[in-house]
């Protein structure tokens, strides 16, 4: 790229086109004075801190606002340029709490020493959290202000303490606007504006009420971009040390520092380089850590004698364990992994159950959420991941949303599809709810619950008929179009429109959106798996891309977003029971034999049970013992009553948590495990980069790593390779048993995440998948009927539920519901329901109802709204209180067997 | 008789398009309906031009047409302009509050009387000077405050 040279204070600087003379200033370490500038937003001018003299130029430009030009000349910090400073400070300090601000002992005072100035202790920049790190501070230092000429009028606004993790105190507010910017600008949220004129001017919420009664999603961003003390969070204390790590919550994978102070996590702050998240971070990411330390944390190995749990020694809890489990046959022992540890717990379960208990009976929960985006992908594709990268999507032209409510469940790419609309993109979002992503689309289909594939394929008639499919791309790449071809017969837009329920102009006008304004991506999450057509669904994401070639270029692909920390981690770990890690098959005597070398010990070649079915062997008696690993089956597995009874007839159940999960307390053995802040190793993200998680804190009383924990139990057990120091070793030897991950090592981690394959050490990993040609070779495209879902509203359940997540809790709430704050902004489950559909019940918002499905009842708190359309209700299943997954039916997708979570008939009623 | 706030809002946007441009307008008609915005009124227009509701209010707050409040049936003005205040603005303000019980910018309980104040009426030689609804009366006291108020009872 050209350079741009220009003098700044007689050095010469070097910029980029496009910079701003402030970047300039900055990138050579020129300090210039501003407020409202700031490198996430856009150019604002507002302050007129930043003025600088430029030669040529008349008056004073703001540098935040000029862009560099070659041979231009600026000068920064002239006596003109300051007066004007000057002035501009001295009148923003009229109604500033300003005495300390311009004393000169303030560097050298304490909160109650006795000043002469009397200034009140609540007005004193020594009492301020923000003290010694304001940027009002800093300009006033600079301009050297020792006195004000203007009286100084005080403002009083009482300080807004209504949200759980920060307060509000608009008395040192200076309006430079960032907080009411990126809360709309970057986030989309708008939850805040400049409101009234002249002195009135202030900082409010919609009817300036207390911000938690706002639509704030409480991300802190603002609190993160305010300059001065006007918003700060609660916690107030500085860390002492900051460790850098990938956030717990979710698969975005947001890059994160944990603040550390006296061995306790007090903060958190956001990673900008080379992280996805360029710094942001959502609510759960930057103030969920409060589960680390909490009191109800699992301390000790604990065993259940007479029915109670009592304490007792690692040797042992270990020992029993090793004893119990050694007393089954394969057959009766099933391993569950989970999608929340790393990469090196995974590893270690999956080798535990495969080399030492013997069997392929280990799973995890990607069952109940993306196993339809393996199985399906695979078949299209041959490799069941995101195929593009999260930083490309705001360079697509079209983003199709399909089943992902993005704001609530990823929320840090929810800042990415925003911006994709900001550079011009058209977003369609297809969601039978209303759900936030709606207020950004160009277009909205509002279709069925689980008439995904009528919808797709729809679209996909309209394209072919109207030849705006890329035909070359399907000559070249793909196979099997011509079966496909006949399939689409069956959608014509009239039965289309009848069984999604779509206005037929809105389903050609989405296909040729989605088939001109190239680049297209597909995204898609549970609202597409989570089908007893599962996979169906997602294969028609993937001919849809295929039909139009949108895939393997850049802004492009199928890009299924994982749901939890490490889903896509703890797949390719091979905690599956039909792979070993890479997705190498069992029944495959070539793989089988290279891992029975490695890991010294033979295996089963048969393919073991998924989770879904390991609970209905269980119930059946014929899996004796579990070893069960993070996962809390009785609130996420489908229709937990019968998940309930399954366990309690299990012989013998140890698990391995961090928290007493309501499946805990079944269990025969409880193992302490520790959390992402205590423990080295790797996650996996949605877009397939596998990022370092360092340990910042010593594990919480005994409790121990969970690779470390089974490789004890391994070990017990006579297992051989389980004699790992620390994860680093175990990812060399992850490395050198899956190609994929071939050339993934700790050394080069330092530098930033990598995205897998990344086959050798000098690869520098693949952000698009299927460029040159398909994992598989050609693409397939597979031909596809429409199957309504198992289980349709009737005169007695006359409603449909489905089932989602919410922005303030993680999956089963273990370590969310255990953050007080979370608990502030979202302390019970709803059941939303339409105006309409409310009427006719008699049900007013707030009521508490009951809703009924054949297979259990559940009580809750109606919330009446139209999000939902008449005819559905949604609940979220984070709450033990109000488990939605008592009501979910467990009728399996043939394939993946994945449960149907988003579709069951219920009725609902008062309580 | 009472207006349907939603069934009028929705009335007010449907000959518009949803662009951010139309907020002032949209804002002036149902000023214009209502007498004043309320905060139904304002989240029905934020919903439709896909504004942030904040934003909406803060453009509400900052014209002076604009009222968040419904108003009395009379406008009662008090200029605190400099003419005035040098002639006992204030004391003219503080009698008007006494009587009516209520603050500038406030509205009586029976929804008789709104107060307000002004910066200057522009008729300083009148000073000082106060307004109920189109009657200017200039040269005040507070004694004649009660006679005006009565009237306007
Ligand atoms: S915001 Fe800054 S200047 Fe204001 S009181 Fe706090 S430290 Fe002092
Ligand atoms: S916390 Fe986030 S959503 Fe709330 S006002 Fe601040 S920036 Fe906006
Ligand atoms: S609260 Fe902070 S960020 Fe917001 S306008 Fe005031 S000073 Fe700026
Ligand atoms: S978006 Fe996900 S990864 Fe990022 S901070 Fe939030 S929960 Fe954590
Ligand atoms: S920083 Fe440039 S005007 Fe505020
Ligand atoms: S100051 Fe009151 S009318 Fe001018």
């Amino acid at each position: 790229m050209e350079e741009i040279r220009l003098t700044i204070d007689g050095q010469e600087v070097k910029a980029k086109p496009g910079m701003t003379v402030l970047e300039a200033a900055r990138s050579a370490g020129i300090y210039i004075p501003t407020l409202c500038a700031d490198p996430d937003l856009k150019p604002y001018g507002g302050c007129r801190l930043c003025i600088v003299e430029i030669e040529k130029l008349r008056g004073f430009p703001t540098s935040c606002t000029t862009p560099v030009t070659e041979g231009m000349v600026v000068k920064t910090n002239t006596d003109a340029v300051n007066e004007v400073r000057r002035t501009v400070v001295e009148l923003l300090l009229s109604d500033h709490p300003s005495e300390c601000l311009i004393c000169h002992r303030r560097k050298r005072c304490g909160p109650f020493d006795i000043c002469l100035r009397n200034v009140a202790v609540t007005e004193r920049c020594v009492t301020c959290a923000k003290n010694e790190h304001c940027e009002l501070q800093d300009i006033v230092d600079y301009l050297g202000i020792t006195e004000l000429p203007f009286k100084h009028t005080e403002r009083s606004y009482p300080v807004d303490t209504s949200n759980p993790f920060f307060y509000r105190d608009l008395d040192k507010c200076v309006l430079c606007g960032k907080c009411v910017r990126v809360c709309d600008e970057v986030l989309g949220v708008g939850a805040v504006a400049i409101i009234n004129r002249g002195f009135g001017s202030k900082v409010a919420t919609f009817g300036d009420k207390p911000i938690i009664d706002s639509n704030c999603v409480s991300c802190g961003e603002c609190v993160v971009h305010c300059p001065v003390g006007a918003l700060m969070p609660k916690v107030t204390e500085r860390p002492t040390e900051e460790v850098a790590t990938t956030c717990t919550y979710c698969g975005v994978g947001c890059g994160m520092y944990l603040g550390v102070r006296d061995g306790k996590v007090m903060s958190v702050r956001g990673k900008r380089e080379g992280t996805v998240n360029n710094g942001f971070l959502c609510v759960k990411g930057r103030f969920g850590f409060d589960f680390i330390h909490h009191e109800d944390r699992l301390k000790y190995p604990l065993i259940k004698k007479n029915g109670k749990f009592a304490e007792a020694s690692w040797d042992e809890a270990l020992e029993l364990v090793a004893t119990k489990l050694g007393g089954y046959k394969p057959d009766e022992l099933a391993v569950v992994s989970s999608a929340k540890c790393t990469n090196e717990d995974n590893y270690v379960a999956q080798k535990f159950a495969r080399v030492v208990l013997k069997t392929n009976n280990v799973d995890h929960c990607a069952r109940l959420c993306h196993a339809p985006t393996v199985a399906g992908l695979v078949q299209s594709f041959g490799s069941g991941a995101m195929t593009n990268s999260i930083s490309e999507f705001r360079d697509a032209g079209c983003i199709f949303a399909i089943g992902t409510n993005t704001t609530e469940a990823h929320p840090i790419i929810a800042l990415e599809l925003k911006r994709a609309v900001d550079n011009g993109a058209r977003l369609i979002v297809a969601n039978p709810r209303e759900i936030d992503l709606v207020r950004w689309s160009y277009l909205w289909l509002q279709h069925n619950p689980g008439s995904d594939v009528a919808l797709l394929m729809g679209m996909m008639r309209i394209i072919v008929e109207e030849g705006l499919l890329d035909q070359a791309f399907i000559d070249k790449r793909c196979e099997n179009f011509d079966a496909f071809k006949v399939a689409l017969k069956g959608f014509d837009l009239d039965s289309v429109a009848r069984i999604t329920g779509v206005p037929k102009e809105k389903i050609a006008e989405a296909a040729r959106i989605y088939a001109t304004k190239k680049p297209s991506a597909i995204l898609y999450a549970m609202g597409i798996t989570q089908h007893s057509h599962g996979t169906d669904n997602v294969i028609a994401t993937a001919n849809l891309a295929m039909l139009t070639g949108n895939i393997g270029k850049p802004a492009s692909g199928v890009n299924p977003l994982r749901g939890q920390n490490n889903v896509q981690g703890a797949c390719d770990m091979g905690a599956l029971p039909n792979v070993y890690p890479g997705y190498q098959a069992v029944t495959d005597a070539k793989v089988k034999s290279k891992f029975e070398a490695a890991w010294g010990g033979s295996l089963s070649p048969s393919v073991g049970l998924p989770v879904t079915e390991i609970v209905e062997a269980a119930y059946k008696g014929k899996i004796k013992a579990m070893y069960l690993i993070g996962e809390n089956p009785l609130l996420s597995e489908p229709d937990i009553t019968h998940a309930e009874e399954a366990l309690d007839k299990l012989e013998f159940l140890v698990v391995q948590d961090i928290f007493l999960s309501e499946t805990a307390k079944l269990a025969d053995v409880i193992l302490p495990g520790v959390s992402f802040a205590e423990k080295n190793g790797t996650f996996t993200n949605t877009e397939r980069r596998v990022q370092r998680v360092r340990k910042a804190v010593e594990p919480i009383g005994e409790s121990r790593a969970d690779w470390e924990i089974s490789c004890q139990v391994g070990k017990k057990m006579g297992g051989k390779g389980f004699y790992f120091k620390n994860a680093s070793q175990i990812m060399e030897e992850i490395a050198s048993l899956t190609p994929s991950y071939g050339g993934i090592s700790y050394k080069r981690l330092e530098k930033g995440g990598l995205q897998w394959p990344c086959p050798t050490p000098e690869h520098p990993g693949t952000p698009i998948l299927h460029t040159q040609q398909f994992t598989r070779g050609k693409g397939q495209f597979i031909p596809l009927e429409y199957k309504p879902p198992m289980e349709l509203p009737d005169k007695q359940y006359p409603l449909v539920l489905t089932t989602g997540r919410s922005l303030y809790h993680f999956h089963t709430g273990t370590m969310t519901r255990k953050v007080a704050g979370l608990n502030v902004l979202k302390k019970e489950g709803e059941v939303e329901i339409n105006p309409a559909d409310a009427a006719k019940l008699g049900i007013a918002d707030g009521d508490r109802v009951k809703v009924v499905s054949r297979r259990g009842e559940v009580v809750t708190k109606a919330n009446v709204t139209e999000v939902s359309p008449a005819g559905v209700v949604f609940m979220t299943f984070h709450f033990a209180e109000s488990p939605a997954n008592r009501l979910t039916n467990p009728a399996l997708d043939p394939v993946a067997k994945i449960p149907e979570y988003k579709v069951c008939a219920v009725r609902v009623e008062k309580a | 008789m009472e207006l349907d706030i939603a069934k009028e809002s929705e009335r007010i946007t449907a000959n518009c398009s949803r662009d951010s441009s139309n907020l002032i307008p949209i804002l002036q008609e149902a000023q214009g309906k209502f007498g004043y915005l309320p905060a139904e009124a304002m989240q029905k227009f934020a919903r439709f031009l896909k504004l942030p509701e904040s934003t909406v209010f803060g453009v509400s707050t900052f014209y002076a047409q604009f009222k968040l409040a419904p108003t009395g049936r009379n406008k009662i003005t008090v200029c605190r302009g400099t003419a005035c205040h040098v002639r006992g603005g204030v004391r003219i303000l503080r009698e008007v509050e006494r009587q009516l019980g209520i603050k500038p910018g406030e509205t009586t309980n029976d929804m008789e009387n709104t107060l307000e104040t002004i910066a200057c009426f522009g008729s300083c030689a009148l000073a000082p000077v106060m307004v109920v609804d189109k009657n200017v009366y200039g040269r005040m006291t507070t004694t004649r405050v009660a006679q005006i108020l009565g009237k306007t009872k």
